[in-house]
């Protein structure tokens, strides 16, 4: 086995243990199964969903849950049970992808400014403090103000509102872990700057900014609502459940249904990930790590 | 073939100085850990720096293996000036220049199982291996620092302190270097497991024609363990003994000779207890920096910094009071 295989295979292993060590605690099995039947749902959407998401019929608009529309209707008749799956998809994919590209980026830079230091963290480090003192959803919404309301424009904004917090943790993380007696000892072999940061820094730093990417889409999730909310989301006929919920504000007394079941499945999504982050926290043991170190 | 030169490192005025600011507009400051350091290391002996801590021992080992870049002077390794080579030539040197580091508890990657680590000098140095060899070297390794090839598949966290630092011998041996610094290698051991460490360190240095420069705070250890000691206090060498048993002529060295715990009860002697502050390291006296602690101290070492001057045994003392 050589030097590569051995810590490839070992990472494997590593791996599977953290993934049973989540899924084997009641916390993190049912928060876990939920999230997975709602990608499943997401992804399924067509064949699952029991009506197409923009099928409109006036006569049934804003009818009470019922055998024919377990969810009931809302004001144009269309089914709400299939536009909350159909929305799954908006939701899942706006938070997901933003806060991947927010991780990846926010990791990259907060690497590179922690690791060489000097003028480059200087200028991330005031960049980035500067977006930290606005709230998230401000950030989002002036961005989207900025460059117009869309999906696209929505996963941008949401991306760019949560970079300042990974890049400051990963910054923070690599600046503590350079000072470990192993890095010196690394370069001592004669390791490149590369060899340092991806063997050493990079996977000691990633727990903590994963768990931390877990909880900031449950947060993510409710920006991307709080965005279809004001219509500057997902535009119509495309389901958001923020969307959802606006239109079902008028309506709030008359038909409640409307409002309350995508309101309901973004917090129970949104608790179901923070209890997932949880238990992805106690996996991978980073209280006991930070205790130690 | 020309005869190798005596001294495998030749270290010529070396300095250190950090530089720190509070604040943006604070005050700058700079702190002098290593100031005009000369000496030679010669082949195949153990060289020994003692000093107590601040006196920039450890500095200056990082210095010597270029972990960091010197603010004056030169470290020339068998007549390769360090400071002239590209990162990448540096880099390719270090094969030969290796480095044991002081807590054996954080020397290795916690998600490193010791076959890992055993391997990482071969991965960084672009070597690659076969599946055997690897397999091959890992235990060959392990042999080489008295473990057994069982411990391979553990993790740090699982092995003692004592099988730690021989892992991180076995590292820095990897690819039979000629030049190993020691940086208090058994100072966070317990002492039992202190005599075996240096034990193995003495079994390797015959097996391997080692050369060492061990940095200790321990006096008694080093005397036992060094041909040579380097005396050093507050950043510049004080004195160099050319025999661990050379009598000390520096009044530091007295006083740290003195203060070293004597087994035998009828052997135990009065100690003299230094008086005074270390001197800060921010801002050093004019003069000679033990002067402010020193019995024998008068104007002279108080104005002028005391140079190191040898005599024919190559005792050199950096005194203008010398005890004779």
């Amino acid at each position: 086995m050589s030097a590569d295989t051995a810590i490839t295979a070992r990472r494997a292993d590593f791996r599977r243990s953290v993934a049973a060590k989540v899924m084997l605690t009641p916390k993190g099995g049912i928060a876990g199964a939920y999230l997975i039947l709602l990608v499943l749902l997401a992804l399924f959407a067509p064949w699952i969903a029991p009506y197409p998401y923009d099928a409109q019929n006036l006569k049934i608009a804003s009818q009470a849950p019922s055998l024919a529309n377990w969810l009931g209707t809302d004001e144009f008749g269309r089914d709400v049970l299939s536009r909350i799956i159909y929305g799954a998809r908006t939701s899942l994919s706006v938070s997901v992808t933003a806060i991947s590209v927010s991780v990846f980026v926010g990791m990259a830079l907060g690497a590179a400014a922690g690791y060489f230091g000097g003028l480059f963290d200087r200028a991330v480090t005031t960049i980035v403090d500067l977006s930290w003192s606005f709230p998230e959803i401000l950030l989002a919404l002036i961005l989207v103000a900025i460059i117009g309301p869309g999906l696209h424009s929505t996963m941008f904004a949401i991306g760019i509102a949560y970079l300042a917090q990974f890049t400051r943790l990963t910054r923070a993380q690599i600046l503590s872990l350079k000072g470990e007696t192993y890095v010196e000892a690394t370069i001592n072999l004669g390791a490149s700057h590369g060899h340092i940061v991806f063997r050493h820094l990079m996977p000691n730093a990633l727990a903590p900014v994963i768990v931390c990417g877990m909880l900031a889409t449950g947060d993510a999730i409710i920006l991307e609502a709080t965005l279809g909310f004001f219509g500057l989301g997902a535009q119509p006929p495309v389901p958001s459940w923020g969307a959802m919920m606006s239109s079902g504000s008028a309506l709030i007394f008359k038909a409640p249904w409307i409002i309350i079941f995508p309101g309901l499945v973004v917090a129970v999504t949104v608790i179901a990930i923070n209890l997932f982050g949880d238990a992805l926290i106690r996996a991978l043991d980073i209280r006991a790590r930070l205790r130690e170190g | 073939m020309p005869e190798p030169a005596r001294d495998l490192v030749r270290i010529r005025a070396l300095g250190k100085r950090f530089d720190s600011r509070k604040g943006l507009f604070g005050k700058r400051r700079s702190l002098k850990a290593v100031s005009d350091v000369t000496l030679d290391i010669p082949r195949g002996k153990v060289t020994g720096v003692v000093g107590e801590s601040g006196c920039g021992k450890s500095t200056l080992a990082r210095l010597v293996v270029r972990l960091l870049r010197p603010s004056d002077g030169n470290v020339m390794f068998d007549g390769v000036d360090l400071g002239r080579l590209s990162n990448r030539e540096m880099r390719r040197l270090r094969r030969r220049i290796q480095m044991v580091f002081q807590d054996p508890y954080s020397a290795i990657d916690p998600r490193y199982t010791v076959a890992d680590a055993l391997l990482e000098p071969f991965q960084v140095q672009g070597t690659r291996l076969s599946a055997q060899q690897a397999r091959d070297k890992v235990t060959e390794l392990l042999a080489m620092v008295r473990l057994g090839q069982e411990l391979a598949r553990s993790y740090p966290h699982q092995l003692s302190g004592g099988q730690r630092q021989r892992i991180g011998i076995a590292r820095a041996l990897a690819f039979k270097p000629d030049f190993l610094v020691l940086d208090e290698p058994t100072a966070s051991l317990d002492v039992s497991i202190q005599a075996q460490i240096i034990a193995l360190l003495e079994q390797l240095k015959a097996e391997l024609g080692l050369t060492y420069l061990f940095i200790s705070h321990d006096l008694g250890l080093v005397r036992y363990f060094c041909d040579r000691i380097v005396v050093m206090y507050l950043g510049r060498v004080v004195e160099v003994l050319p025999a661990p048993r050379a009598k000390p002529r520096h009044p530091y060295t007295r006083t740290l000779l003195d203060s070293t715990f004597a087994p035998d009860p009828t052997q135990r002697r009065d100690i003299s207890r230094l008086t005074g502050e270390i001197a800060s390291a921010y801002d050093l006296p004019a003069g000679c920096a033990f002067a402010a602690r020193c019995a024998f101290a008068d104007e002279t070492c108080r104005a002028r910094v005391p140079l190191l001057a040898a005599d024919p045994d190559g005792h050199a003392v950096a005194c203008f009071h010398p005890l004779t």
